[in-house]
């Protein structure tokens, strides 16, 4: 048994590219926590510096972060094809929407209806169609968001086609949070904590269950892992990410109408989640800034603008397939 | 009987795949399955843990019925295999491959996890300890957090078995473990199943075609040839049977190379 099991593995892949010594510069624990506070530091102080009209983009982006750290638990971690993902953005909006501004229930006692909910969203969708391959799970999923939008377009609780306005603003505490910086820093809070439970959700038992039926479903379920809770779990998961953003959303607006959930915004989250590098968590958040950000900065270039940021992304996808994020090795 | 298999049948589109086979490991056992290329055996192995659905027939488990469970409650409840063809997940670390078979022996759920209660902290402390434990048993912890495809096969296959023995399994059944290896690779795996029965009590059911590795290792072996189940007895016993010399006649003879 003993040459079969030599002590130090071999050293053929100890060599290390700039990839990876750019991870091993981040490694540790102290320069890890170093740089998320240096990270938090440039969140709280940028609106300070940034123009009015800068703090607005920049909280746009910070929305999309835990958009598509949401969508990176259904998509990245448990490999799930989304194209409604909007769907559960729309619920969290609508239901805080109708029990604030038509029942006038207070803003954070509607919360955890809301996020109910997209909950129950999840499993609408998730259970009857988990059992499909991906790519019908792609169609269905895309059918789900139209029915949502659809729903809300022609439902009179939901506005119709004008959607609800007047949406009261809330307050915490007696801080009445209104203006364009308030808001700023209630979706940094919301992104960080995307990001802290992303983190820890991907080291966990049902992280890697999720990357286990991502990778071979059937050695998954010879495991013991029962593959349909699981990615029940993801879609729920996911579905209550999306569903945080949207009830800020709204409330941040003031108004919200069908059109804000379009098969376009689904599409401009997965985009961003494949462009960043699907599962990987700062991929996600670089690439949710990417779309936000990049036809801002591309104003120069006038009506080209989009197609300019398009090209640009196509370029990114064909060099990059896997997304911009670079790939852990070990 | 661990495992007792009652008139099991199944069949695909008309064909006969297993043909009322009446099959038990007892437990505490080292049992090997062995026969012809396209006798049944895999199939066997994926109707015992719920892959696939036999038409007819009753298995149980210490006197459990398994019987139109799935495939993760039959793991639950005792059962781990291996495949064939390694099955690995090859992008995540050997470590985390193994983690794999703690999934069904813990609960956590999304909210302890994103609250990191003190509970889930000491049952993933728990399924980290538990995973080294069965890592080291099969000799690899060296590689713990190496990717699995980069690993040698034979080290692979060996990850595979520490991903089964993860599970907490009254039965291992191993799918062909000897495929691929060297000479010294397939005694260190006899060892291997060897101290899996002795040291952790797992009984083991194996299919191989290596027959040296099959008389040395195994106490009782069953023959499956067409779907049914011509004869079982001792290594001898079996070695010597006119039904099991005539079933592998006409075959490839590098069946019976030894």
């Amino acid at each position: 048994m003993a040459d079969s099991t030599p002590s130090t593995p071999p050293d053929e892949e100890r060599r290390g590219n700039a990839v990876q010594r750019f991870y091993a510069a981040f490694e540790s624990p102290p320069r890890r926590r170093a740089l998320h506070l240096l990270l938090l530091a440039i969140l709280v102080v940028t609106p300070w510096l940034a123009s009015q009209y800068m703090t607005v983009i920049l909280t746009n982006a910070l929305l999309y972060v835990v958009l598509c750290l949401g969508l990176n638990v259904v998509v990245g971690y448990a490999g799930l094809l989304d194209l409604g993902y909007a769907a559960f953005f729309a619920v969290g909006a609508y239901t805080i929407g109708i029990l604030t501004q038509q029942f006038g229930i207070n803003f954070w006692a509607a919360i955890p209806f809301a996020l109910a909910a997209a909950a129950l969203a999840g499993v609408i969708i998730g259970g009857p169609t988990l059992r499909l391959r991906s790519d019908y799970l792609a169609i269905v999923t895309l059918g789900f968001g139209e029915i949502v939008r659809f729903s809300a377009r022609n439902l009179e609780i939901t506005g119709g086609a004008s959607g609800l306005s007047h949406i009261p603003e809330p307050t915490l505490l007696g801080w009445y949070i209104d203006s364009a910086i308030d808001f700023y820093y209630v979706f940094a809070v919301l992104a960080v904590l995307a990001y802290i439970a992303s983190q820890r959700l991907f080291d966990s038992r049902l992280g890697r269950a999720w990357r286990y039926v991502r990778h071979d479903e059937d050695a998954a379920e010879a495991m013991g892992i029962n593959r349909v809770a699981v990615k029940l779990a993801a879609y729920i998961t996911g579905a209550i990410f999306g569903a945080l953003g949207g009830i800020f959303f709204a409330v941040n607006l003031g108004a919200i109408s069908p059109e804000s959930f379009s098969f376009q915004q689904s599409v401009l989250i997965l985009l961003a989640v494949v462009l960043g590098g699907m599962g990987k968590i700062p991929g996600v958040i670089l690439g949710a800034f990417i779309v936000v950000l990049g036809p801002e900065l591309l104003r120069d270039f006038g009506t080209l603008r989009l197609l300019v940021f398009a090209v640009l992304l196509l370029l990114i996808m064909l060099f990059r397939p896997s997304g911009i994020w670079p790939e852990k090795r070990s | 009987m661990l495992l007792q298999l009652k008139g099991v049948s199944l069949s695909f589109a008309g064909n006969t795949v297993l043909d009322a086979v009446d099959f038990g490991v007892e437990r505490g056992r080292i049992q090997s399955l062995i026969g012809p290329n396209g006798a049944g055996k895999t199939s066997l192995f994926n109707v015992i843990t719920g892959f696939y659905r036999p038409q007819l027939g009753e298995i149980s488990l210490d006197g459990q019925p398994l019987i139109k469970r799935k495939p993760h409650t039959v793991t639950r409840l005792g059962i781990a295999r291996t495949f064939q063809n390694v099955r690995l997940f090859h992008e995540m670390s050997v470590l985390e491959n193994v983690m794999a078979g703690q999934h069904c022996r813990s609960r956590a759920g999304a909210l302890a996890a994103v609250l990191r209660l003190p509970s889930q902290r000491a049952e993933e402390r728990r399924i980290f300890e538990t995973s080294l434990e069965c890592l080291d048993f099969v000799g690899l912890t060296a590689y713990r957090d190496r990717l699995a495809t980069n690993l040698a096969y034979g080290h692979q296959r060996r990850v595979e078995i520490a991903r089964a023995l993860a599970t907490e399994p009254r039965l291992l059944l191993l799918d062909e473990p000897a495929a691929g290896l060297n000479s010294g690779e397939k005694q260190a795996l006899i060892e291997l199943i060897q101290r899996i029965r002795d040291a952790r009590g797992v009984s083991v059911l194996l299919i191989e075609h290596d027959m040296s590795l099959v008389m040395n290792v195994s106490e009782h072996i069953s023959v499956l040839d067409h779907g049914s189940l011509i004869t079982e007895g001792t290594p001898q016993a079996v070695q010597n049977d006119p039904a099991v010399i005539e079933a592998y006649l006409g075959q490839d003879d590098e069946e019976l190379a030894l």
